[in-house]
């Protein structure tokens, strides 16, 4: 298992085969990227920035997780910070795992899971040249008093 | 005694800062040093329970703090 935010390209192929084993029968992806709309909005690029240390415990303590709850050691997470321009790689989440069904499973409760609880944030550039921090919807203890 | 308290960024850009610093007493918990936030720098946009950090974990209200401990306050996450 393997866990890290990077400044760099994320190279999908690279942890595709970091994953694989010969008795595994599935290997699934989750590659979260930048899109160029979003509540309407025009998007030009995406910045993100992390609480690193903390990011990279949380994301760690969610593949042991993940691991413990889809019966695999095969698991890789890496998340990228700073900007990225559109079509981009923002999350790799690669899962092996000897049957279909966890490999898959486990790939969409990583994501889910990532994005409730790993400190990471946001900041979209519109093509008018604003910026805005993205809100999540709101979650229990986070909920705005607004 | 006095605890620095890190910000991140909608809350960070409300301050104008990184961190901020509050005073509290000895034994103050999470819930005190939000308390103290709120007073310091009332620009920040703090929800009625915000999300809190100590050591790089999530924490509770009534975690008992103390000098050398990592607090930040952690706005809406939005990763992935």
């Amino acid at each position: 298992m393997r866990t890290t935010l990077v400044g760099r390209p994320i190279d999908v192929a690279a942890l595709t085969r970091e994953v694989g084993a010969e008795d595994n029968g599935a290997i699934s992806l989750f590659v979260g990227t930048v899109r160029n709309v979003n509540e309407g909005r025009a998007v030009d690029g995406i910045e993100y920035n992390a609480y690193a240390p903390m990011a990279e415990r949380e994301l760690a303590q969610i593949a042991e997780e993940a691991s413990a709850r889809f019966g695999t050691r095969h698991i890789v997470i890496e998340h990228r910070t700073g900007y990225l321009a559109l079509g981009e790689a923002s999350v790799v989440i690669a899962v092996g795992h000897p049957r279909r069904a966890p490999s898959l499973d486990g790939a969409r409760w990583i994501i889910e899971e990532l994005k409730r609880r790993v400190p990471i944030w946001k900041l979209e550039h519109y093509v008018d040249g604003t910026r805005e921090w993205v809100a999540q919807l709101p979650t229990g203890e986070a909920t705005a008093d607004a | 005694m006095t605890l620095e308290v890190l910000l991140f960024a909608s809350y960070a850009d409300a301050a104008g800062a990184s961190r901020v610093q509050v005073v509290v007493p000895d034994g103050a918990t999470v819930a005190d040093v939000v308390a103290a936030v709120r007073a310091a720098a009332p620009a920040i946009p703090l929800p009625k329970r915000p999300l809190v950090a100590v050591n790089h974990r999530y924490a509770t209200p009534e975690l008992a703090v103390a000098v050398g401990d990592e607090l930040a306050l952690i706005p809406p996450v939005a990763g992935g």
